[in-house]
């Protein structure tokens, strides 16, 4: 069952003259009508009154108990008080403040047996228990997507899955209230086009971004972050349809940089990959759900995955930048530090790395070596990439030896650096291998971007991890890192 | 009263679920007849399993334990393992 969008009452045009927007149910707007009454008299006032169209006694009234005119002209207060010239509000005063009021009417001796000043209460369009509805009912027309409805007797999460639109958990309801709040979290309009999504290639709103956005659980302050993702990954950069249709286990991994990480509380610290964190849990999920949703990359389908992780539900992590002695991830991409960044990697799920005697950082660079030898295959080289998360008590061994993220950097290649001869198929009795033309070659593990170092994790614990990657370069995938902006 | 919600998708499918295929011919098709356990059902029931009969059809007959709840799980997989099609009468 769907129907199309209602009609919406257009925004009422204010009267020329004083206006002014009450509601019996306010004890300044009580302590008011008399002067609203006099005033009146002497200047072209229409008095717009919320809950009791009786009200206030004595002056012209407009009945505005469906809050039409209080919620398009943002009313936050009553009583307020509007100059209006040709349909064009001038001039707003909140509360009853005497001097305000004779400023804005030009009458002086208003309510002179009234105290100077009172405030008043809240407006009834912006009442909780209103709002919503009222910005359903007044601004749902913005919103294009089809409307899906849902009979009473009928489960919404039930009709969500029947119709294959959820990733196998339960999502949260996209109705238009709360995708309307959603869409408050972002600057930018419903209708501009996002990414165009792989594999249907389906042009991709920022509304469908954030219908799937409400689905994954994100609060409205996470969409910018959500947004940026989305666009990241639908770039030939990041090749997000291979990565979809690959039988290797990857799916995108968020990471983020600056000052939003805080802003909208997310995780860099203790369980950093784990479960527990709003918008850790939920940022990487509303992309999956995009790319699902909107992409119709289904697993099965154009998802041909083998095995694939526990992360493809949705992995999305901060790095740990206060802790951290390198620079952000995000700097690396070209980015000033304190940047909002979503960078995006093609991983797998994180293995970890334990060693808790190291305390030379070339002692601790053997051990990471040796787990990055092995990554995937210890007979594969210069194809995949990786990320290595450092976390503190192991960061701390390479602060203390002065180390930036370079140095590391360069030791974990030298480190890693494989004799061809240990490549080649049949070597150390394992099949897989590469031709016999590399054997007496050294070669490195990795190309030279090919090792990423982010900071991140609990403060207690010498172990740090590594999130393996995909075909790199151009014939597969490479780390992307886009701005968040509002 | 109903929930509005939204289509997240690109809205390529319809909004609603597709019916499953029909089939074209009954000729050698196992069809299960449902009764869904009102009074006189298999009444009418038996009148569709002569006449499906007579085109072909194989007959396999369900009941659900009561028509006041939907069919258990066990007996709509049941169903749905067995025959090629079903048809759930309502008789009153």
């Amino acid at each position: 069952m769907r129907s199309e969008p209602r009609s919406v009452p257009s925004k009422p045009v204010l009267p020329a003259g004083v206006v002014a927007f009450v509601k019996r149910d306010c004890p300044t707007c009580e302590l008011v009508a008399p002067v609203l009454a006099a005033l009146g008299e002497r200047v072209e006032l229409t008095v717009y009154t919320q809950d009791d169209p009786s009200f206030p006694q004595g002056v012209t009234r407009v009945d505005d108990t469906d809050l039409a005119a209080s919620w398009h002209h943002e009313i936050e207060a009553v009583p307020t008080l509007l100059r209006v010239e040709s349909g064009r509000e001038v001039e707003r005063a909140l509360g009853w403040h005497r001097g305000e009021w004779e400023a804005l009417t030009g009458v002086e001796g208003l309510g002179e047996d009234l105290p100077e000043l009172r405030p008043g209460c809240g407006s009834l369009s912006v009442d909780p228990a209103h709002a919503p509805g009222l910005a359903v009912r007044f601004s749902g027309s913005k919103l294009r997507a089809r409307r899906v409805e849902v009979a009473a007797l009928e489960d919404e999460q039930e009709a969500f899955f029947d119709r294959g639109w959820t990733d196998g958990l339960p999502i949260v309801p996209p109705t238009e209230a709360r995708v309307l709040a959603m869409l408050e979290g972002t600057t930018r309009a419903p209708d501009e086009v996002v990414a165009v999504v792989p594999p249907d290639l389906a042009p991709c709103s920022v509304e469908k971004v954030a219908i799937n956005a409400v689905m994954a659980g994100c609060k409205p302050e996470y969409l910018p972050v959500v947004l940026a993702a989305v666009e990241a990954a639908c770039t030939d950069t990041f090749n997000m349809h291979g990565l979809l249709a690959t039988t290797m286990s990857v799916g995108p991994v968020l990471i983020v940089n600056g000052p939003i990480r805080r802003r909208i509380g997310m995780n860099a610290g203790k369980n950093v990959f784990g479960q527990g964190n709003r918008a850790n849990s939920t940022i990487g999920r509303a992309l999956q759900l995009v790319i699902r949703n909107v992409g119709g990359g289904r697993p099965g389908e154009v998802d041909r995955a083998t095995l694939g992780n526990p992360g493809k539900v949705g992995f999305c992590f901060a790095e740990d930048e206060e802790g951290s002695p390198f620079a952000p991830l995000s700097t690396e991409f070209g980015f000033a530090a304190g940047t909002d960044t979503v960078t995006l990697f093609p991983g797998e799920g994180p293995r970890t790395v334990v060693d808790q005697l190291a305390r030379d950082p070339d002692l601790l660079v053997n051990t990471f070596a040796v787990a990055l030898r092995t990554m995937l295959s210890p007979k594969m080289a210069m194809a995949f990439d990786v990320i290595v998360v450092v976390s503190p008590e192991h960061s701390r061994i390479f602060r203390e030896a002065g180390w930036s993220r370079d140095d590391l950097r360069a030791k974990l290649h030298a480190a890693t650096l494989m004799n061809g001869d240990d490549l080649v198929r049949g070597a150390n009795g394992i099949a897989e291998g590469l031709p016999e033309g590399v054997r007496g070659k050294p070669l490195p593990k990795f190309r030279p971007d090919g090792i990423r170092i982010v900071h991140a994790g609990g403060g207690a614990g010498l172990f740090s991890a590594i999130i393996p990657g995909w075909a790199n370069g151009a014939m597969g995938s490479a780390p992307i890192c886009k701005e968040i902006t509002r | 009263m109903s929930d509005v919600l939204l289509d997240p998708t690109s809205e390529r499918a319809p909004a609603e679920r597709a019916r499953a295929a029909r089939l074209a011919v009954l000729e050698g098709k196992t069809v299960g007849l449902l009764d869904i356990a009102k009074a006189r059902g298999d009444i009418f029931l038996d009148q569709l399993e002569a006449r499906l009969g007579e085109r072909g059809a194989r007959v396999r007959r369900y009941q659900k334990p009561t028509f006041t709840k939907p069919a258990p799980v066990d007996l709509r997989h049941e169903i749905a393992e067995e025959c090629d099609a079903v048809v759930e009468a309502l008789a009153d």
